[in-house]
């Protein structure tokens, strides 16, 4: 087996596309860190591209190895009543809800 | 009686059910073991307290004739596992604090069991990573050295606190998960075993989420035998997690039988790997012929998908960690920014919540998944994927057990990959493989590096057959004769 890695020859994220899944995951990130993330993941992504010698045209994709269908329980509340360990644990809790800046004007 | 924590799972049964030692004297030395092991850094949180209270609750139970698998025997446990009021990090800062109001089937099993918590283990941020360099929490440090060298080592990851634990003698066993070699990769570098399950096998219900249809939590020990006293003990169908399987739990003690006649064991040619060291080499070749003079009969057998598991992993854990960590709002647990609105919040919360690992990973796997590149990466892994589980399909109908080793090199030093993420990816090249196709694998050490250093070898069996990748390893283990221990440079006597 061979791990011949590809070129950085071409950058295949633009930093306008890392600041656009950044905040599609809604994480912060600071525009001189913005170029940096864009080679690494290039480089990722280049590495991933191998997978495009195997050909797959007839397989069909594979979510998880556990092929059993969904099991069916008994629509019944079997669990409740604690809303106060639910909210131990909020950064900020008001009142039994959790509390975050105002949305609705 | 030499010291107490030199002793395995099943010494210390025997003891303990002999009345020959107490759970309170076992945990006691273990305690001040784990104390005196600050250097190497395994440990997030160490509950001597709750330790203590455990012990003296087993050694009640057991005066009233009461006794589980566990019984009285201490362990650690991976930050990972959510454990009733005490804190449960996964290694993140984003979980400041957090201790979850419930407490993981893994954990409870055991403790129904009758073991007895130390602590909870340093780890890879979220389980990401291979070295144990990405913890808020700082790096383990691995309890060898090379000979002559005083340099640290990384003690592989994502487990790493839990396998220094073990091989550092502070606990008897730890609990551990393996998303892409999590478990395996940590276990050849510390001289530990370290088994990953069927997929399924153990349930998922508390244990923080990485990558889901990949995760899996297994136990690192240092015997095969008390792997698969431990294993019985985590394992188990729970309704609580859909993915956990409603099969029968075998006695995984009484697999190793020492018998190797009739076993056919697969040596797969593309785990060859160009430029991969001679000694791991040497020592897949030594496996080989051990098992070769038990009276197995060795098998040349093609995966032909191998070299295409890293990349697929690289796109499906990331894009199951993406929507998994979207979880981590500021809102309801752990760290929160202030922001001036709701947006600015989360994205505040989550840029100083995250390492730079997680970072990467959660930015490709949201790349991946998003319109436009779904079909051409995540897609197409998952299509690639079903090649490799179906490999193992095809070679397990002429074979019982695959023989490759763990890694393709022994530990190395801090630093040496931490740039470059995929020379750190590489080293999950012989373990990721399982993980994709959800089969059981050990890894178990085999022997030395040249500079002094642990290697292990890895046994794959088919789903469900843990049994037979316990007997194999059995087999392995006693014709390796491994017992080499680190000297305990860290410890203040």
């Amino acid at each position: 087996m061979n791990f011949n890695r590809p070129e950085r020859s071409h950058m295949s994220v633009d930093k306008a596309t890392v600041a656009r899944i950044a905040h599609l995951a809604r994480i912060g990130v600071a525009e001189e860190q913005l170029r940096p993330l864009a080679a690494e993941l290039s480089g990722i992504l280049q590495w991933i591209e191998q997978l495009n010698e195997v050909d797959t045209d007839a397989v069909a994709p594979m979510a998880s190895v556990h092929d059993e269908a969904l099991r069916w329980r008994k629509d019944v509340v079997d669990d409740g009543g604690k809303q106060a360990e639910i909210i131990a644990n909020a950064p900020d809790g008001v009142n039994g809800f959790f509390a975050v800046p105002k949305v609705i004007e | 009686m030499a010291e107490l924590t030199e002793l395995g799972i099943s010494e210390a049964r025997d003891l303990l059910a002999k009345g020959a030692l107490s759970s309170r004297e076992l945990t006691e030395s273990h305690i001040s073991a784990m104390a005196e092991s600050s250097a190497l850094n395994a440990m997030v949180t160490e509950t001597p307290e709750i330790a203590l209270a455990m012990a003296d609750a087993s050694d009640e139970r057991r005066a009233k004739g009461g006794s589980g698998a566990l019984e009285g025997i201490p362990l650690a446990i991976k930050d990972l596992f959510c454990t009733k009021g005490v804190l449960t990090t996964a290694g993140s800062h984003i979980l400041d604090g957090f201790r979850p109001p419930y407490e993981s089937t893994v954990t409870a099993n055991l403790w129904q069991a009758g073991a007895v918590m130390l602590g909870k283990t340093n780890m890879d941020e979220f389980a990401m990573g291979s070295s144990n360099e990405t913890s808020y929490y700082g790096a383990v440090q691995n309890p060898w050295r090379r000979h002559g060298d005083n340099r640290a080592l990384v003690p592989g990851g994502s487990s790493g606190g839990s396998a220094t634990a073990v091989s550092g003698r502070f606990a008897m066993g730890a609990t551990a998960t393996d998303t892409g070699g999590s478990i395996r990769q940590p276990a050849s570098f510390t001289g530990t075993v370290g088994c990953k399950p069927t997929y399924g096998r153990c349930s998922r219900w508390g244990v923080v989420a990485f990558a889901s249809s990949l995760d899996q939590a297994g136990p690192i020990t240092r015997s095969v035998r008390d792997n698969a006293i431990m294993l019985g003990a985590m394992a188990g169908y729970d309704p609580k997690d859909a993915t956990s399987a409603n099969v029968a739990l075998p006695d995984f003690e009484a697999a190793l039988t020492g018998d190797a006649r009739g076993l056919k064991i697969g040596v797969p040619k593309e785990y060859v790997l160009d430029g991969m060291p001679g000694e791991i080499e040497a020592l897949w070749q030594r496996g080989i012929g051990w098992l070769r003079a038990a009276g197995a009969e060795i098998i040349d057998i093609s995966l032909p998908h191998t070299k295409y598991a890293l990349p697929t992993y690289y796109i499906v854990a990331p894009a199951e960690a993406s929507s998994n960590l979207a979880r981590y709002d500021g809102v309801r647990f752990g760290l929160r920014m202030p922001g001036d609105d709701l947006t600015e919040m989360y994205e505040n919360t989550r840029a100083a919540g995250f390492g730079p690992e997680v970072r990467r990973r959660v930015l490709i796997g949201t790349y991946v998944l998003s319109a436009g590149y779904y079909d051409a990466y995540y897609l197409k892994a998952q299509k690639v994927r079903r090649l490799i589980a179906q490999d193992f399909r095809d070679v397990f109908a002429s074979v019982d057990a695959i023989l490759t080793p763990s890694t393709p090199s022994a530990a190395f030093a801090f630093g040496d990959k931490a740039d470059d993420p995929i020379a750190m990816y590489l080293n999950d090249v012989f373990t990721v493989p399982a993980n994709l196709a959800g089969l059981p694998g050990i890894s178990l050490p085999a022997g030395l590096s040249d500079d002094g250093l642990p290697l292990g070898l890895q046994v794959l069996a088919p789903a469900f057959d843990e049994e037979t990748m316990f007997r194999v390893a059995g087999l392995l283990e006693e014709a390796a004769a491994f017992n080499e221990a680190p000297t305990q440079w860290w410890r203040s006597r």
